[in-house]
């Protein structure tokens, strides 16, 4: 095969949650009353961009054929940890910015600990954390409140030369800092393989566990960064359970938008990010066509309903019966 | 010489000890170390009053796990069952607003809403081959979408009707509480269909290797699909029992029991991967989740504390008997 061909092989789900994001953003900003304009771009890549992140640490997770139920929740506490650290003078905001992502890789490191050297199953592992990292968001922030440093607040959720919305630059920037490199080095590798079959990188001697741990590890790093970005959205911290379980759910739903496999192995959180906006844009599409806002929960499950169940026609192609049973 | 004591005295219990499970034998003990540990901190925790009201508690929970147990034993999760809850027991509720056919269909209406919620996780996860956590987290979506629909549109009936808050206050049988006989009812049901019928044993076996169950002439499809129903009804039905207790129906009562639930089907030995547990585990875990829920609103420890200890519990606990064995 030749190389672009493969090349779009591998890409296919990824330009497949591309194609689909432009589709209904083009929709959306068809029919939203202030058109293509800066401002309504700026809204909605704030609004996106939280869960792109979240959506990627997720992704990261995937990968390795496990699942983190605990993302939304990392995502909470790091923006109670961050409306309570994230002020002050210059420096005083970066030692701030400092220990809330360690504090979401230290998250990502207990449940990657719990999973690969404790071999519990990554589900109801996740489940519990997540029940702790809550309790620990309730216990700094029983009420919503605290603040952030304003000027670093509105200097990544403003503009860029008047036109690009710096959240999509910093996205931008995180991809190429955190994803990038990754996907590349050995333990990016690792991950994959191990998502894809466990025994057989196993026997290659690939070092499964580190790639594995890497994932979680970075997938909590991810979710923190997520939080940071909704302190500086709100400039406040809140831990609410609904927004942290709903974060959780609708991370699933863009990564299995973005084509990333459940079974692991397969996809990438470039996908999975346009996964996110896509999900978010189609949620949003209610609004500029009107409809009570009380149909968004249903509509974005039913978004998430099809968007796992379309996995299925893969089945039509199996030729022996005792392949459903994996 | 010690193992011959040991062995004399393990010779002379009787044969359901003998042949238990290590992790049903430490539920139990943690059982009585809570017992033990909270009448230290009050006099009143060993008393027959307390003691039935928290076994009244539990039931509700028991009613939970035991679908939930169901669908753990087959390998899967049931991720649904905070709004299966809330659906029954809003459902229920709803259903009593027209007429007195309506009171008198409330409960199994609501019950077959939650069977409706497990026949779509079933054919998701049977048919259509989607993991069980995607599909199950997914359904949950839509039947919270359809409920906050349901009630935002107009403000339908939520107060329980009088049979439910029978079913779940009132005493058929002085002195027990009809929660308790429920649980027991459904309970007894669940030990004889799992190890009494045809459909039991094949949950076992579909637990253990879906393919030779599959190659050993089960329609292990159909069985999957009709495990997650029931799953979906009990939930319900422990949502309607709920929604007796507190007289009301709430669109967010079942978020408490999901980890509880699951949590106390893995804490009573159950293997989260399918295939191995037994019913008497998953009593023992019901019970100790709510000793455990309960010492700590004595001491009164609030929500965020309650959380923290939950988590670091289960997982604790998991690390003790929970793990897989070692890939190699």
């Amino acid at each position: 095969m030749k190389d672009w061909r493969y090349w779009l092989a591998e890409q296919r789900g990824t330009l497949l949650a591309f194609a689909i994001f432009i589709l209904m953003f083009a929709i959306y900003t068809a029919n939203h009353p202030a058109g293509f304009t800066a401002n309504v771009v700026q809204t909605a890549s704030n609004k996106g961009v939280l869960l792109a992140f979240v959506a990627m640490a997720q992704t990261l997770v995937v990968i390795t054929a496990g699942i983190d139920l605990s993302v939304g929740m990392i995502f909470t506490l790091t923006n109670c940890l961050a409306s309570w650290l994230v002020i002050g003078t210059g420096l005083e905001t970066a030692f701030g910015v400092v220990a809330v992502l360690g504090t979401g890789l230290l998250c990502g490191a207990i449940n990657g600990a719990i999973v690969i050297y404790g071999r519990l199953q990554p589900i109801v592992a996740t489940i519990a954390t997540g029940a702790v990292y809550f309790g620990i968001a309730l216990l700094l922030r029983p009420f919503p409140g605290g603040s952030v440093n304003e000027d670093l607040a509105d200097a990544l959720t403003g503009r860029l030369f008047g036109v690009v919305p710096a959240s999509l630059v910093a996205l931008f920037a995180v991809v190429l800092i955190v994803w990038v490199p990754f996907s590349r080095s050995v333990l990016g590798r690792a991950a994959y393989a191990a998502g894809s079959s466990e025994t057989a990188a196993y026997m290659s001697g690939v070092p499964i566990r580190r790639g594995k741990f890497a994932a979680y590890a970075l997938a909590g790093l991810l979710a923190a960064i997520g939080g940071l970005f909704l302190t500086f959205f709100t400039y406040t911290g809140d831990a609410a359970y609904a927004s942290g379980n709903a974060y959780t759910l609708f991370s699933i739903a863009a990564v299995v938008l973005g084509g990333v496999s459940l079974f692991g192995g397969k996809g990438s959180a470039i996908g999975a990010i346009f996964g996110a906006l896509a999900f978010r844009t189609i949620g949003d599409l209610l609004f500029v066509f009107d409809f009570d806002p009380l149909w968004q929960p249903l509509f974005q499950g039913v978004i998430l309903l099809i968007a796992v169940s379309l996995g299925a026609f893969a089945l039509f192609r199996v030729r022996n019966r005792l392949e459903w049973f994996l | 010489m010690s193992e011959t004591t040991i062995g004399g005295i393990a010779g002379r219990m009787p044969k359901f000890i003998r042949r238990a499970d290590p992790a049903v034998l430490t539920a139990f003990a943690c059982i009585v170390l809570l017992l033990f540990l909270g009448s230290l901190y009050s006099r009143s925790f060993l008393s027959p009053e307390y003691l039935l009201q928290q076994l009244k508690v539990a039931s509700f929970l028991g009613v939970i796990a035991t679908g939930m147990m169901l669908v753990i034993l087959l390998g899967q999760i049931d991720l649904s069952v905070p709004w299966s809850v809330a659906v029954g027991a809003m459902m229920a509720a709803a259903a009593a607003a027209y007429g007195p056919i309506g009171v008198a269909l409330a409960i199994p209406f609501g019950i077959l809403c939650g069977v409706l919620i497990g026949i779509v996780n079933g054919i998701g996860v049977a048919y259509l081959r989607i993991p069980s956590m995607i599909i199950t987290l997914a359904t949950n979506a839509v039947a919270q979408g359809l409920m906050v629909v349901y009630t935002g549109g107009f403000s339908p009936q939520d107060s329980a009707t009088g049979a439910m808050r029978y079913l779940a206050t009132g005493f058929a049988i002085p002195g027990v509480p009809n929660a308790v006989i429920i649980w027991a009812l459904i309970g007894a049901a669940m030990v004889l269909v799992l190890t009494r019928t045809s459909f039991g044993r094949s949950v076992y076996g579909i637990g253990n290797r879906e393919r030779a169950a599959y190659l050993s002439g089960i329609d292990t499809r159909r069985v999957v699909m009709i495990a997650f129903a029931i799953s979906g009804g009990l939930s319900a039905f422990g949502g309607v029992l709920l929604a007796g207790y507190a007289s009301k129906a709430a669109q967010s009562m079942g978020d408490a029991y999901l980890l509880p639930s699951i949590a106390a089907v893995v804490l009573g030995g159950t293997s989260i991967l399918g295939g191995r547990g037994s019913y008497l585990g998953t009593v023992a875990g019901v019970i100790l989740i709510t000793l455990l829920q309960s010492i700590l609103s004595v001491m009164q420890m609030p929500e965020a504390g309650r959380q923290i200890i939950y988590g670091v519990v289960i997982v604790a606990m998991l690390l003790l008997y929970g793990r897989a064995p070692a890939s190699r």
